[in-house]
């Protein structure tokens, strides 16, 4: 059973961020705020945990360069050997210099676009996917924030009023 | 305001001391005749010595063949190689005093021109550090003045650094003939004074309105300021870029390399910021620059990181081209270093790539203080080592070794270095006063 939220409208960053530590530091959980546009130092405020999308970085970066290796190797020097000015492919060692671009953009490319790809997945995107957005006015110019209802829904609907709120919207009981 | 601790200050004058000595015993141990220099190379193989020094001589004449020596002396082969030895041994101190002079003067510059791009860019979050990055640039007045005098000596005969300098060499060196409308030292040394005097002007009058800022009503001081560091940068580009090509190309002056002048760049720039993160948090350790944060270390750091990399694309791009074409005249330049340089050419791209891409990759290591001085140690012997590569292969040749008088150098000029810029800092309080943008600074956060 999903806990049910109670969903604040703001109308600006700088009050949503002092919302959020407010929130916050009266024990409430938030599940999660919709901004227009990235606020700087929202992640720390909410309380998120670090990222690790860095580490699948690395990861998929080093992995893009062992297949740069790998494909060079197969093309140049193991499956046709060619003599390109002077320079005949028979060591990978020796070539070297000439595969280190190729080296450099596949690291590059591979982190590059499986990071992305991881992030989508990680955060549930998928093609086709319907959005998951509370209110179409986030994508415009303002900012929701839901927060789930303790035990007081009339302390909760008090506290998200005086932290600035325009709107508070509580859910429906069936 | 910042007062010079004793410890640091009397290291540095027994730093400079010791330098001066190990100076001046390289220049007294020199050779001055054939001779002397036959039985000098002849010990050294006795004792052994490492690498590639003491090899066969006929086979690294090639290397160094843009001497011309062998074209003037065409007749009489073994007496131009023996005096080819002495010249590379009498050398040995003037590069060994020319390297360290270059390269401390090279990160008071890579500091000016990383200030001139704040000020142009008007940057909010390093305002808190200006005063740290003008004490550094307070030594391009020695700095400079000691590499003009060195170059100056050059061009009186002093040494053999410069071969076209000589005239019985370019008298027989169709090439050189050619490059004498740019490369003479008239010209050379007017180059030279235009350079120095340019950066040297900038420096301090910016300072002088950075200073003026702190007492003024408005922000008049700090406008023509960013107006002038602009235009400071035009000037830098393109003057940096030609005192490399006179400075350190010209010596061999046969080859050339179009991305010369960035590559160089990239070494002072890093080399820079890198000293500027390490005076920084020395002076954070004692309790001075209390609102710089981790935030500011960070984006040092940061700098580090990134200018270390694109350090490391040009020094590949130019090898990479010249290795590829593998045309005679310009693959030399690399032969020299492979053969004989091995060591130090391929170790200042761990130390100046591998090194720093490992260890501050990673964003919270960019803020643990211990992190980025140990990294910015090794990053500047590695580009120590990089001039090093870039100056001796042309001067001594095969005749290196990192021994007293390269050690003096480093440690007069380092001396000189260390006390000329904590003395400034101690003139001026620590933080500016009235920037526009010291408030963000102050609160900057990662």
């Amino acid at each position: 059973m999903a806990a049910t939220t109670f969903k604040a409208i703001y109308d600006d960053d700088d009050v949503l961020m002092n919302a959020v530590k407010k929130i916050r530091s009266e024990k409430y959980h938030i599940e999660e705020v919709y901004t227009p546009f990235p606020v700087h130092g929202l992640d720390k405020a909410m309380g998120l945990p670090y990222t690790r999308i860095a580490i699948t970085s690395f990861m998929y970066g080093c992995l893009g360069l062992t297949v740069a290796i790998v494909m060079m190797n197969y093309i140049m020097i193991a499956d046709w050997p060619q003599d390109i000015g002077g320079k005949p492919s028979f060591s990978y060692l020796e070539n070297m210099p000439a595969f280190v671009p190729i080296m450099f953009e596949m690291t590059v490319f591979f982190a590059a676009h499986l990071m992305v790809i991881t992030f989508y997945l990680r955060s549930r995107m998928w093609p086709f996917k319907k959005a998951e957005n509370p209110d179409v006015r986030t994508t415009d110019d303002k900012f929701l924030v839901e927060v789930e209802v303790g035990k007081d829904e009339e302390a909760l609907k008090s506290l998200l009023l005086e932290t600035g709120a325009i709107e508070v919207h509580v859910p429906k009981k069936n | 305001m910042y007062t010079f601790s004793n410890r640091l200050k009397i290291g540095s004058f027994i730093a400079m001391a010791i330098g001066l000595i190990c100076l001046a015993s390289g220049f007294l141990s020199a050779p001055s005749t054939v001779e002397e220099a036959k039985a000098m190379v002849a010990s050294a193989h006795g004792d052994g010595h490492g690498g590639g020094h003491g090899e066969e001589a006929a086979g690294h004449h090639e290397a160094s063949s843009d001497h011309g020596e062998a074209a003037a002396h065409g007749e009489d082969h073994g007496a131009s190689h023996d005096e080819h030895l002495l010249h590379q041994l009498q050398n040995r101190p003037w590069a060994a005093l020319y390297v360290a002079a270059f390269f401390f003067f090279m990160i008071a510059l890579g500091v000016l021109a990383f200030y001139a791009v704040q000020r142009a860019s008007q940057a909010g979050w390093s305002p808190l550090l200006f005063r740290v990055m003008e004490g550094i640039t307070a030594y391009m007045v020695p700095g400079g003045i000691i590499v003009f005098v060195i170059l100056v000596l050059s061009v009186l005969h002093m040494n053999h650094m410069f071969v076209w300098m000589d005239a019985d060499t370019v008298a027989h060196d169709e090439l050189l003939q050619g490059k004498v409308g740019y490369l003479n030292p008239t010209f050379f040394l007017i180059r030279a004074v235009i350079f120095l005097g340019g950066w040297i002007f900038y420096r301090e009058y910016s300072r002088k309105l950075s200073l003026a800022q702190d007492n003024a009503d408005d922000n008049s001081n700090f406008v023509k300021n960013f107006r002038w560091s602009a235009a400071f940068l035009v000037f830098y580009l393109v003057s940096e870029s030609m005192m490399s090509w006179d400075w350190i190309m010209s010596l061999d002056p046969h080859w050339f390399s179009t991305l010369f002048g960035w590559y160089v760049f990239a070494s002072m720039f890093v080399s820079g910021i890198t000293t500027i993160a390490i005076i920084t948090i020395y002076l954070k350790s004692k309790g001075y620059l209390e609102q710089v944060n981790d935030s500011h270390i960070h984006d040092l750091a940061k700098f580090m990181f990134g200018i270390s990399i694109f350090w490391t694309y040009l020094w590949f791009a130019q090898f990479m081209l010249i290795w590829y074409a593998n045309i005679p005249e310009e693959v030399t330049y690399f032969v020299a270093r492979f053969q004989d340089y091995q060591l130090p050419f391929l170790g200042m791209v761990a130390m100046n790539f591998i090194f720093p891409l490992l260890v501050l990759m990673n964003s919270d290591y960019k803020r643990v203080n211990w992190f980025v001085i140990m990294t910015g140690i090794v990053v500047l012997l590695g580009h120590y080592l990089d001039v090093f590569v870039m100056v001796m292969p042309a001067t001594v040749g095969d005749q290196w070794h990192i021994g007293v008088p390269e050690i003096g150098g480093i440690l007069f000029f380092g001396g000189l270095f260390t006390y000329w810029t904590f003395n400034t800092l101690t003139k001026q309080a620590l933080q500016p006063k009235r920037n526009p943008f010291l408030e963000e600074s102050r609160q900057f956060h990662y």
